[in-house]
């Protein structure tokens, strides 16, 4: 296609937002719409470069110093979709805002700290050594946090100051773990500490290192016991700040370290995994049940993201090929259908002024954009054939039956039958049912909001072609192969 | 000895978070827990009587590697303190907005999320 080295492109993910991230501070001085332009256009540009690094893999040396002593960035094809995912997603959110941020002030701000949230979301991504994956995923942190305080209300503090004391301890335990393995490895560099790693193998202190890891990164990814952060922040940011945070943050901060350094750093043996299983299929279960009971849309969306980051993984933690394609699959179905789903959701109380499932009705008639495309979200989530849900969900359940553990199979049928039902329980008392006379004269929703909900609709319809062997060998079975060579990756 | 007393550091800063019922303490519980973990970190790289990590004119390079401490984990504890100074204005901001929502700094009072 076009004749460009890679390896340039590689920091470029980082410095280009981080820049923008500035300079639209100094652009709404002059101009205030011009946040959003800049930001917008940034987006796109990061689409276009990740799409440039699909199929390609290297090494960026940061200032030209070797290994051991310098930065390493890397890129490997799970990386590629992870970016992928990172930037399409925040290309539809970034467009969403331009409408959406209008009622608040200092919007610019606004997307000074979305654009941050990016940088330490692709820095995460492409950081080859532990400790600035660590310090790209506080710059994420640390952005979240405020963005989830962004509207300054009470119920907004609240759920910020709960978010912010939950994620600094659980980087902290990320930190002890970083310093125990730097202690035990003498290397921080994720290709020569797994090297080590696989000459010693797993002792005492390792996994407990491996459990501090398992601890903090769950925090980030909101797993059953560690999840109380999650149904308050994610509902309190503006939708477009929840559409990222479900959508694509507890992935890249997350899901996604937890599978680096289960496969290819420690090379988890069955214990460890099983380990991971559980809490999959924990997160499930309680997600799941406990979305079902919620009356605020934007809740039960958040419940239902602990549910599914469950079966992810669940398919991470079966540690078979067929389970991690599945896993990884998910994974990039869930960033479309969630995003989706919170975007419908911001739409809807942009339109409306509530959350509330019981005072809405009928909004398929006001809202028809919103209402037809949270149709194609509900129905890929919940798994119905055609969309992409069901196809990753079936790979999870036939590697769990593959696996031998009949138990989880029949555990996530189950939950998937209860997705099914709270979805149907939004598009009820939201879209179909008749509409309230206090919503007849509604406005349809802005151009760039519909065009941004389309967007991630039509991407759910694509992903479920990625199932056809064409697609997916290069993609989800190259990922998870290189995944699963332990070693340096 | 010394590892035991930052892991004392870390768990008297996890008990504050866990047991403390005002913002502000859970903020400065919080900060004693990120500084028990910076300790640990700069004594994985201390060794008893080494020289400061500088190169002197002159030195080979691997005599100086004999005798100094590891110069990299003090490179991380100071990125890590810079990253705990940003974090800790931003709690202390949240603490603000908190009190002049609630008028009170009692978490047990802040509860309108629930469910």
């Amino acid at each position: 296609m076009f004749d460009v080295d890679i390896r340039v492109l590689i920091p470029l993910f980082v410095a280009l937002p981080l820049a923008v991230a500035l300079l639209t501070q100094l652009a709404a001085r002059e101009r205030p719409g011009l946040a959003g332009l800049l930001t917008n256009l940034t987006m796109l540009g990061l689409v276009l470069m990740s799409c440039l690094t699909i199929g390609a893999s290297g090494l960026y040396h940061l200032g030209g110093w070797p290994t051991p002593i310098g930065i390493d960035l890397r890129l490997d094809s799970l990386a590629t979709l992870l970016l992928l995912v990172i930037n399409i997603v925040g290309l539809a959110v970034a467009l969403y805002s331009v409408d959406y941020m209008r009622r608040y002030t200092a919007s610019s701000h606004f997307y000074g700290l979305f654009l941050l949230m990016v940088t330490g979301m692709n820095g995460v991504v492409l950081a080859g050594d532990l400790f600035n994956l660590y310090v790209f995923l506080e710059v994420a942190a640390v952005a979240s946090y405020s963005l989830v305080a962004f509207g300054c209300a009470h119920e907004e503090l609240e759920a910020s100051f709960k978010y912010i004391v939950l994620g600094s301890l659980s980087s902290a335990l990320i930190l002890i773990g970083v310093a125990l393995v730097y202690g035990i490895t003498g290397t921080l560099n994720m290709a020569q500490m797994s090297g080590r790693i696989a000459e010693t193998g797993m002792n005492a202190p390792l996994l407990l290192a491996f459990g501090l890891f398992i601890c903090g990164f769950s925090f980030k990814a909101a797993l059953v016991p560690f999840h109380a952060w999650l149904p308050d922040a994610h509902p309190a940011a503006p939708a477009p700040v929840s559409a990222m945070l479900s959508g694509v943050l507890i992935k890249a901060i997350g899901v996604y370290v937890l599978a680096r350094l289960a496969f290819n750093v420690f090379g988890a043996g069955d214990s460890e995994l099983s380990l991971l299983r559980w809490l999959g299929v924990l997160s499930m279960i309680v997600g799941g049940l406990l979305a079902a009971g919620q009356s605020d849309i934007k809740r039960l969306f958040a419940y239902s993201s602990i549910s599914q980051v469950g079966f992810i993984i669940l398919g991470l933690g079966l540690g078979t090929p067929l389970g991690l394609v599945g896993a990884l699959y998910h994974l990039v179905n869930h960033a479309m259908f969630k995003s989706l789903l919170f975007l419908n959701a911001g739409a809807v109380e942009y339109a409306t002024g509530t959350r509330n499932l019981y005072r809405l009705g009928g909004l398929n008639r006001a809202l028809p954009v919103t209402g037809a495309t949270s149709l194609v979200g509900s129905m890929s989530i919940a798994g119905i054939p055609p969309f992409n849900g069901f196809w990753s969900k079936l790979i999870i359940i036939i590697a769990c039956v593959e696996a031998g553990f009949y138990g989880f199979a029949f555990v996530a049928v189950a939950i998937s039958i209860v997705t099914l039902a709270y979805q149907l329980k939004v598009q009820r008392l939201a879209f179909f049912a008749s509409l309230p006379d206090s919503f007849r004269d509604l406005r349809r929703e802005p151009l760039l909001m519909s065009l941004a909900m389309i967007l991630l609709a039509a991407g759910c319809i694509a992903l479920s072609f990625l199932v056809l062997g064409g697609l997916r060998d290069p993609w989800l079975i190259g990922a998870a192969q290189e995944t699963l060579s332990a070693g340096p990756f | 000895m010394i590892y035991s007393l930052c892991l004392l550091l870390i768990l008297v800063g996890l008990y504050g978070v866990v047991a403390s019922r005002q913002t502000v303490k859970i903020v400065i519980s919080l900060v004693i827990m990120q500084h028990g973990v910076h300790l640990l970190l700069l004594l994985i790289g201390y060794r008893s009587g080494g020289s400061p990590p500088i190169v002197d004119p002159g030195q080979v390079i691997t005599t100086f590697a004999g005798l100094s401490v590891d110069p990299l984990p003090q490179a991380l504890v100071l990125t890590s303190i810079v990253i705990g100074l940003g974090v800790l204005a931003l709690m202390v901001a949240l603490c603000v907005r908190l009190y002049e929502r609630y008028g009170t700094f009692d978490v047990t009072e802040i509860r309108r999320l629930r469910g």
